[in-house]
C-alpha cells in the first residue's frame, strides 16, 4: 500500500460521495425532458439531503436501536462498496479487500439491514416493503452471479479491478456473450435500484412501492443518509457496469495524469448511462409485483445464454 | 507430561463426559447438581477438547488399540487431521451449548434432570467416539449410541403424542441409515473379513463394488444428515427436542454424517472416481434449494431452523461432491479448495445454527410460544438474546464479514473454475448450478429476515409478550460464546484455512498454495488474484460509520421527538396488521408453487367470523413415504397370515425350518 | 478472443442472435409477434449466408441467401400474416408448462445441444464449425416450442423455425447444401405451407377453432 494508491482511494470515495446525488439529479432531469415536463434542478438531490439534515428527527415510539443504526450501516456499506469498485483507477488501496462476490455480499448486507429496519416499527407497509425487497434481492442475485462468472471466465479472476484492466486492454471485438450479459446487468440494475419497471422511484402509491415503503418511517438525518445511500447504490451499480462492459478510459496506473484523464471519461460515461436509464424508464411501464420474477428470470436467461455462448463460441 | 499424547487426552476427555453423565444419576432429582454443576463441568470438558484438537491438528496420525470391547474385537482408535477438525467442532459447539443448557433446564413434566444429564453427556461422548473409531465395530457401536441417546433426548417430553411420533420417525430413518452404513462396511472389507479401517484402506475393491460402497455410504450418512428425500425426520425431531438438544443435533450431529461421508470417500475408498461426485453434488444442490424454500414458508420457529439446517447440510454436500469431481479429474488444488469450503461450512454451521436454536430456546422459555404468529417486538424485552441472535441470523444469511460468507465465497470460487473439467456437459452445467447455490444463499437471507424480523422486531402480537424477560447469565454466556465464534471464524479466515488445509493435505495429498500475502487477506488461489479481507472490510465499514456518526453529531442539532408511527398517516395501527409468518412466506409460495402441497381455506365475503387458513406441506411425504408406508402395511398384513395363534402351527414352522436347513446343509 | 477477423465475429454474433430469437419465440404468446420473430430469424440467416458467401467465395451461397431472403423473410411471413388475419388467431397460451419452466428446460436443452455438437464440431473443417451447436439448439428449441403450443399456426411457425435451424446447421458444417437440395427444400416448404393453409381452413370449418386439442378426439376409441 503506497501513497498514490491511498490518494486514489480517498479521491475516489470522495468523488463517489459527491457525484452520486448529481447522477440521480441528472437521471431525473433527463426523464423530465423525455416526458415533456419542465426539469427539476440538477442540484435538487443535494438540496433535499441538506434540508433533511436540518430537520428535527421524528422517531416512532417503539423504534429500537436497530432502527437508528441501520442508516449508518447502509451508508457505510455503500461507501465502502464505492471504494472497491474501480470507477476511476484500478490501483487502489482497498481493492484486494473484496472481490466481485464480496461486493455482492456487501450489497446484500445493506439490503438485509434496510429490510430489518423496516420491520422494526411494526407497520403493515414496513413488513410489506421488507418482503418485496428481499424477494427482488433473491431473484436478482443468481443473475448477477452469472454475470460475474462470465466476466471472470474471460479474465480468470473475480477481482473487479483485474477484470476491468484485462477487458480494457483487449483489442476491440464483437462479443455476443458480453452483449447478452450487459442486457442482463441492465435489468438487474433496474431491479436492484428500485427503478421502473420493478418499482417507481417517483411514487408513493402504496400497493406497488418497494423502496419507499422501506423508508416510510424514517425522517430527517436518518432519511438523508438512506437517500444518499440509495443514490450511492445507483452510482455503484453504474460503475460496476462500466468496469465490466465499457472499461476503457479507466486509469490502470498510478500516475496523477492518468487519474486526471479518467475523471472526464467517467463523467461522460455517467452522463450517457443516466440518459439511457431515463430513456428505459420512460419507455417502459411499471410491472405488477408478481411479474418481477418473470422480469428477473429473463435477466437470468440472458446471463446464462451469454455464459453458454461464451463457452461454445469462445466469444 | 510428555507421555500424554493428544489421542489419549481426547479419550480421557470423552471418558470424562461419560463419567459426568453417570454422576448425574447420583442425585437425579436435583436440578442444581445434575442440571447446573454437571453441565458446567461438561462445558469445561468440551472446551478442553477443542483446545486439545487445535493442539493436535498439526501432529502426525496416532493409533491405539483399546483393551475394551469383545474378546476378539478390541476397539481401535485413531486420530488424524480430519478427526481433529471435527473434534474441534464438537468441542467448540458443545462448550457454548452446555453453558447455555446449565441455565436452561427447569423443573418440568419431562425426564428428570439426572436422566437428561446422562443422555446428554452420553450423546456428546458417543459423537466424540464416532470421530475416533478406527474399526467398523467401534464406529457402529458409537453411531448407534449416538442415535439412541439423541432419541431419548428428543422424546424428553414423552407424554406428548406428537413428540413420540417425531421420535419414532427419527429412530426409523436413523436405523435405515445405520443399516446402509453397516452394509457399506461389509462391502469395504473386500473379502478380507477384517473390519478395521486399516484393512479397508488396503483392500482392493472392484470398481463396481467401490461404487456400491460409495452409494451405500451416501445413503447411510445422507439419512443422518437429512439429504432430500431422507430429510423428513429433521423438521419433526428438531422442534420436538429441548432447544440445547436441537442445537446439538443440528449443529453437531449432522456434521458427524459429513465426517462419515468424507472418511469413507476419501480415506477408506482411496481413489474416488470423478463422476461419483456428481451424485452428492446434485443431491446437495437440490437439498439446499429445497430446504431453504421450505424454511421460508414455515410458521414454527424451530421447524424453520430445521429446514434451514437441511439447506446448510446440502451446501456442505455440494462442497464434498465438488471436491470428488475435481479430485477425480486431476484438478487437485481445486479439489482442496472445495473440500476446505465444505469443512469450513460445517464449522460455521455448527456455531451459527447452535446459536439460533439456543436463541429460540430462550424465546420459548420467556414466552412459551413457538409459533411465529404469536411473537414480535422482543428486541425491547430481551435485548441480549435479540442482538446475539442477530449475529447468528446475519451469519447464516451468508453476509460479510461474518463466517457464513467465507465458506460461501470459497465454494463459489471453486465453482467458478469448474470449466477446467475435461468433460463437456459437466463444465457447462456446473457453473450454471452455482446459480442454485447463490439462490439458496439469497433465499437464506429472506428466511432470516423473516425469522428475526417476526420474532424480535415490530410490535408484540400477543399481550402476554410484555411479560417476557431476558435470559439468565449462563444462557447469555452460552450465546455469547457461540456468537464470538461466528465473528472470529468470519474475521480470521486465513488462519482457519491454514488449519483446514492440513485435512486437504491428508485426504487429497494436495493443499492450497500457502498465501504469500498479508495475514488478514484470504487469497486461496494466488494466481487468480481473487482475495477477500473481512477484517479490513469490517474496519472500513466501521470507520465510515464512525466518521459519519461523528459528522452528524457535530453538525446536526440533535433535536428529536418520539411520536406514533407514521404509516402513511394511518392512525388505527395495531399489531395484527404486521406481516404474519404466512404473509411473509407468500411470495415464496407464489413463485415456487410446484414444490408445495398447499391447502387453503378461504372465507366467503359474507362470512361473519372469517377464518383464513393455509397449510403448506411437503410433497415428498405424500409421494414417497405414504406409498412405502402402505406397502409395508400390506406386506405385514400378508405375513399376518402366518400368525395363526395355535402353538402347534408355530412348532410346525420351526420343525419345517429345521428340516429344510438340515436338507440344505448336509 | 479478439484475434478473430471481423466477418467471423459478425457470423458468431448472428449465431448468438439466432439462439436468442429462438428463446424469444419460446416465450412469445402473441402469434403475430411469433411470425415477426420468424421473419427476423430468416433475415439473420440471410445475413449469415451472405457473410459466409463473401468469406468463402462460394457463389452458390449468394443464391441461397437470395432464396432465404425472398422465401423466409418476405413470402412465408406474408402468407402467415394473411392466414392470421383471415383465421383471427392472435393469442396462443401454453397449457403444458409456464414460461419460466419452459425457459429453464430450454436452457438445459441448449447445454445438451452444445455438449452434443462438440464432437461434431471437432470433425468439421469449416471456419464456422463452432456454430453447429447453436444450430442443433435452434432445432431442438423449435421442437420444444411446438410441444408447448396448442394452436396450429404456432406449430407451423415452430416447424419453419426448425427448418431454419437445419439450414443454419448445414451451412456451418459444410458451407451449405448442394443447390438442388436447397431448391427442393424451399419448394417443399412452400408447398407444405400452402397445403397447411388449406388444411387450417378445413380444421376451422370442422371444429370452429384452430385449437389442436380438438384433434385429440380423433383417436380410436378404446
Amino acid at each position: 500500500m503506497n501513497f498514490s494508491e491511498l490518494a486514489t482511494q480517498v479521491l475516489e470515495i470522495l468523488a463517489a460521495l459527491a457525484a452520486a446525488p448529481l447522477f440521480l439529479g441528472w437521471v431525473n432531469q433527463c426523464r423530465a425532458w423525455l416526458q415533456n415536463r419542465s426539469a427539476p434542478s440538477l442540484w435538487l438531490p443535494y438540496r433535499s439531503i441538506r434540508k433533511l439534515f436540518y430537520k428535527d428527527a421524528v422517531l416512532a415510539q417503539n423504534a429500537s436501536a436497530l432502527f437508528r443504526i441501520a442508516p449508518y450501516i447502509v451508508f457505510g456499506a455503500m461507501t465502502v462498496a464505492a471504494a472497491i469498485i474501480p470507477s476511476m483507477g484500478t490501483r487502489m488501496a482497498l481493492s484486494p479487500v473484496a472481490d466481485a462476490i464480496a461486493l455482492v455480499g456487501l450489497f446484500a448486507t445493506a439490503r438485509m439491514f434496510i429490510a430489518l429496519a423496516a420491520m422494526d416499527i411494526g407497520t403493515a407497509f414496513g413488513s410489506l416493503g421488507a418482503r418485496r425487497e428481499m424477494m427482488v434481492g433473491f431473484l436478482a442475485e443468481p443473475a448477477l452471479l452469472i454475470i460475474i462468472f462470465l466476466a471472470s471466465l474471460l479474465s480468470a479472476t473475480t477481482a473487479l479491478p483485474a477484470i476491468s484492466e484485462y477487458l480494457a486492454t483487449q483489442p476491440l471485438a464483437l462479443h455476443p456473450s458480453l452483449a447478452f450479459t450487459a442486457v442482463a446487468f441492465t435489468m438487474v440494475l433496474l431491479a436492484e435500484n428500485a427503478r421502473i419497471p420493478i418499482d417507481n422511484p417517483a411514487t408513493h402509491l402504496e400497493l406497488t412501492m418497494i423502496h419507499e415503503a422501506l423508508l416510510l418511517e424514517y425522517s430527517a438525518r436518518h432519511l438523508a443518509l438512506m437517500e444518499w445511500a440509495a443514490a450511492l447504490k445507483l452510482f455503484n451499480y453504474a460503475c460496476i457496469g462500466f468496469a465490466l462492459f465499457v472499461p476503457w478510459g479507466v486509469a490502470t496506473g498510478n500516475g496523477p495524469l492518468q487519474i486526471l484523464v479518467s475523471i472526464p471519461v467517467l463523467a461522460l460515461k455517467l452522463a450517457l448511462a443516466g440518459a439511457g436509464l431515463a430513456l428505459i424508464e420512460t419507455l417502459s411501464a411499471k410491472l405488477r409485483v408478481f411479474r418481477a420474477p418473470e422480469f428477473l428470470a429473463t435477466a437470468f436467461l440472458f446471463a446464462v445464454l451469454g455464459l453458454l455462448v461464451h463457452l461454445l463460441l469462445g466469444a | 507430561m510428555t507421555s500424554i499424547s493428544p489421542l489419549t487426552a481426547c479419550l480421557a476427555l470423552i471418558a470424562l463426559w461419560g463419567a459426568i453423565g453417570l454422576a448425574g444419576l447420583l442425585r437425579p432429582a436435583s436440578l442444581r447438581f445434575a442440571g447446573r454443576a454437571l453441565f458446567l463441568l461438561g462445558a469445561l470438558c468440551g472446551l478442553s477438547l477443542a483446545g486439545v484438537a487445535v493442539w493436535s491438528l498439526g501432529m502426525p496420525t496416532e493409533r491405539l488399540v483399546l483393551p475394551l470391547g469383545l474378546p476378539d474385537l478390541p476397539f481401535h482408535v485413531r486420530r488424524d487431521a480430519l478427526t481433529s477438525v471435527f473434534l474441534f467442532l464438537l468441542g467448540m459447539a458443545s462448550t457454548g451449548i452446555s453453558i447455555f443448557a446449565a441455565g436452561y433446564f427447569r423443573k418440568g413434566t419431562g425426564a428428570s434432570p439426572g436422566l437428561l444429564c446422562l443422555q446428554y453427556h452420553l450423546f456428546l461422548a458417543s459423537m466424540g467416539f464416532v470421530l475416533l473409531a478406527d474399526d467398523a465395530y467401534g464406529f457402529m457401536v458409537a453411531w448407534e449410541t449416538m442415535a439412541l441417546s439423541s432419541y431419548f433426548l428428543v422424546t424428553t417430553q414423552h407424554r406428548v403424542a406428537e413428540i413420540r411420533r417425531a421420535g419414532f420417525l427419527y429412530l426409523l430413518i436413523a436405523h435405515l441409515g445405520a443399516m446402509a452404513i453397516l452394509l457399506c462396511f461389509g462391502v469395504l472389507q473386500g473379502g478380507s473379513w477384517q473390519f478395521t479401517f486399516d484393512a479397508m484402506r488396503s483392500a482392493q475393491l472392484q470398481p463396481a463394488w467401490a461404487t456400491i460402497a460409495f452409494l451405500l455410504a451416501l445413503f447411510g450418512f445422507g439419512a443422518k444428515a437429512g439429504l432430500v428425500p431422507l430429510h423428513v425426520w429433521l423438521p419433526e425431531a428438531h422442534p420436538a427436542a429441548p432447544s440445547p438438544v436441537s442445537a446439538l443435533m443440528s449443529g453437531v450431529m449432522l456434521k458427524m454424517a459429513v465426517y462419515g461421508a468424507l472418511r469413507v470417500t476419501f480415506d477408506l475408498l482411496g481413489e474416488p472416481v470423478w463422476w461419483w461426485g456428481l451424485v452428492p453434488l446434485g443431491i446437495g444442490l437440490f437439498t439446499a434449494f429445497y430446504g431453504v424454500v421450505f424454511a421460508a414458508v414455515q410458521t414454527d420457529m424451530k421447524r424453520l431452523l430445521a429446514y434451514s439446517s437441511i439447506e446448510n447440510i446440502g451446501v456442505a454436500f455440494v462442497g464434498v461432491g465438488l471436491a470428488v469431481v475435481f479430485f477425480g479429474t486431476g484438478l487437485k488444488v481445486l479439489g482442496a479448495l472445495a473440500l476446505v469450503a465444505a469443512l469450513y461450512h460445517c464449522l460455521n454451521h455448527a456455531l451459527m445454527k447452535s446459536l439460533l436454536f439456543l436463541g429460540t430456546g430462550a424465546v420459548l422459555h420467556a414466552t412459551g410460544e413457538r409459533n411465529l404468529g404469536k411473537l414480535g417486538g422482543l428486541i425491547h424485552r430481551m435485548p441480549w438474546v435479540a442482538w446475539l441472535t442477530l449475529i447468528g441470523a446475519l451469519a447464516i444469511a451468508g453476509l460479510p464479514p461474518l463466517n457464513g460468507f467465507v465458506s460461501e465465497w470459497l465454494l463459489l470460487q471453486a465453482f467458478l473454475f469448474a470449466d477446467d473439467i475435461p468433460h463437456s456437459f459437466i463444465n457447462m452445467l456446473i457453473p450454471m448450478s452455482a446459480a442454485l447455490v447463490v439462490l439458496s444463499a439469497a433465499l437464506a437471507g429472506y428466511v432470516m429476515v423473516k425469522f428475526f424480523g417476526i420474532i424480535f422486531l415490530g410490535t408484540p402480537r400477543e399481550a402476554s409478550l410484555s411479560q417476557a424477560r431476558d435470559c439468565g447469565k449462563l444462557e447469555r454466556l452460552g450465546l455469547l460464546w457461540l456468537a464470538c465464534g461466528c465473528v472470529a471464524l468470519g474475521l480470521l479466515p486465513a488462519q482457519v484455512i491454514a488449519h483446514l488445509n492440513l485435512v486437504a493435505e491428508e485426504l487429497l495429498g494436495t493443499s492450497l498454495p500457502s498465501s504469500t500475502s498479508s495475514w488478514w487477506l484470504l487469497a486461496p488461489l494466488p494466481e487468480r488474484q481473487a482475495s477477500y479481507g473481512p477484517l479490513v472490510l469490517l474496519m472500513a465499514v466501521a470507520g465510515v460509520v464512525a466518521l459519519t456518526f461523528l459528522c452528524v453529531r457535530l453538525f446536526y442539532h440533535r433535536r428529536e421527538r418520539r411520536g406514533p408511527a407514521w404509516d402513511c398517516g394511518f392512525v388505527r395501527l395495531d399489531a395484527r396488521m404486521q406481516d404474519t409468518a404466512e404473509g411473509f412466506g407468500q411470495p415464496i409460495r407464489h413463485i415456487f408453487q410446484p414444490f408445495f402441497r398447499i391447502e387453503r381455506e378461504l372465507p366467503t365475503p359474507f362470512d361473519r367470523a372469517p377464518r383464513y387458513r393455509v397449510t403448506v406441506s411437503d410433497r415428498i411425504w405424500r409421494a414417497l413415504y405414504e406409498p412405502i408406508g402402505s406397502a409395508v402395511q400390506w406386506l405385514a398384513d400378508v405375513c399376518a397370515f402366518l400368525q395363526q395363534g395355535r402353538i402347534a402351527i408355530y412348532l410346525l414352522y420351526s420343525f419345517v425350518t429345521l428340516i429344510v436347513l438340515l436338507a440344505v446343509m448336509l | 478472443m479478439g484475434n478473430t477477423p471481423i466477418d467471423m465475429q459478425l457470423l458468431n454474433a448472428c449465431a448468438a442472435l439466432l439462439l436468442l430469437l429462438s428463446f424469444a419465440m419460446l416465450s412469445q404468446r402473441r402469434v403475430v409477434s411469433l411470425v415477426n420473430l420468424l421473419a427476423m430469424q430468416g433475415a439473420l440467416l440471410c445475413i449469415a449466408t451472405l457473410l459466409l458467401a463473401w468469406r468463402t467465395g462460394n457463389n452458390h451461397l449468394y443464391f441461397s441467401a437470395a432464396l432465404t431472403l425472398g422465401l423466409k423473410v418476405f413470402l412465408l411471413p406474408w402468407l402467415l400474416h394473411r392466414l392470421i388475419r383471415r383465421l383471427q388467431v392472435y393469442w396462443d397460451t401454453e397449457p403444458m408448462l409456464n414460461i419460466a419452466g419452459t425457459m429453464l428446460v430450454g436452457l438445459l436443452i441448449v447445454v445438451f445441444a452444445f455438449g452434443l455438437a462438440q464432437p461434431i464440431s471437432a470433425l468439421a473443417s469449416t471456419a464456422t464449425r463452432s456454430a453447429i451447436g447453436i444450430a442443433v439448439a435452434v432445432i431442438l428449441l423449435a421442437f420444444l416450442m411446438m410441444i408447448t403450443r396448442r394452436k396450429a399456426l404456432s406449430q407451423v411457425v415452430g416447424f419453419l423455425s426448425m427448418e431454419n435451424g437445419l439450414f443454419f446447421g448445414a451451412m456451418s458444417a459444410t458451407y451449405g447444401m448442394p443447390m438442388v437440395v436447397e431448391l427442393g427444400v424451399a419448394l417443399d416448404i412452400l408447398v407444405a405451407m400452402l397445403v397447411l393453409g388449406v388444411f387450417f381452413f378445413q380444421i376451422r370449418e370442422q371444429f370452429d377453432s384452430l385449437d389442436l386439442h380438438h384433434l385429440e378426439r380423433l383417436r380410436e376409441d378404446k
